[in-house]
């Protein structure tokens, strides 16, 4: 029964940690822009919600050998392959941050964390009415 | 809290831009050095960035390797007045281009203003975050 309060809240708080995560790669590449080599790396987002949310399995996932057996969610913790993000204009450096796409990629992020955020919120409200029965 | 770790990715890049910035003031500042204090003519300086692995998968910041001193002869132009003058009349300046610093620079400032504009979303997200359920 309690699970019907806290799912849809569990869902987002995998999304919000994900977004975070994403949020520090993008830091990453963007302060990695003047480094000679470096490689800027991204994160598929929809596949990492998927896997976090048990959606799709891991390679490595737990085996169900017993009916007793409990499944598990895999959780944002374990994040999915980290992609190479394709270099658009090559440099003499071999260095392949595109600051315009970092840039965007950082708003756009940040924008949909703070939509995760308002999902949160509201499902917390909700919650909160519901028990207070108003 | 990944986002935490923000602040060190990009303090770190800031860090290292600032030692580009101090640099790039010293070439600027040593572009018409005649001779520095062991008689040679000023070398241009330049910094080496390096990636720096932060703790788990993901975070990399960065840090200055090295100072590489640029080893190109430097300007030679003659005036057998100066004092400086060798036996045929020439003297040498340092090797210092003052438009390629310029270049550096603005490269250096603009790297700067990224990682501060990096740090103050995280913190207004961060801030955000914390505030989950109390202000409305």
């Amino acid at each position: 029964m309690i699970n019907r309060l806290t799912d849809p809240l569990e869902f987002q708080s995998q999304a919000l940690v994900l977004r975070a995560e994403r949020q520090r790669l993008l830091a990453s590449n963007i302060a990695n822009a003047d480094t000679p080599g470096y490689v800027a790396r991204d994160m598929d987002f929809a596949s990492a919600l998927r896997q976090a949310t048990g959606e799709q399995a891991l390679p490595a996932a737990l085996a169900h050998t017993h009916a007793g057996h409990l499944s598990v969610r895999n959780g944002a913790a374990s994040p999915a392959g980290l992609a190479y993000a394709a270099p658009s204009q090559t440099n003499l450096d071999r260095n392949t941050v595109d600051m315009d796409r970092e840039r965007a990629s950082f708003a756009d992020n940040a924008v949909k964390y703070e939509a995760t955020l308002r999902f949160i919120n509201g499902s917390v409200g909700t919650m909160l009415n519901a028990i207070k029965g108003q | 809290m990944s986002m935490l770790n923000i602040f060190n990715v990009s303090g770190s890049a800031v860090s290292a831009q600032s030692q580009r910035l101090n640099t790039v003031a010293t070439n600027l500042a040593n572009a018409d050095t005649v001779a520095g204090p062991d008689g040679q003519s000023f070398k241009a300086r330049q910094v080496l960035f390096q990636t720096l692995a932060m703790g788990d998968s993901g975070a990399a910041g960065v840090r200055v390797a090295n100072v590489l001193e640029d080893q190109t002869p430097g300007r030679r132009v003659h005036d057998p007045k100066h004092p400086a003058a060798d036996g045929d009349g020439y003297v040498t300046y340092s090797n210092v281009n003052a438009v390629e610093e310029m270049v550096n620079m603005i490269s250096a400032s603009r790297s700067y203003q990224n990682n501060v504009e990096v740090m103050n979303t995280a913190k207004t997200l961060l801030l955000k975050t914390l505030q989950i359920k109390q202000n409305n």
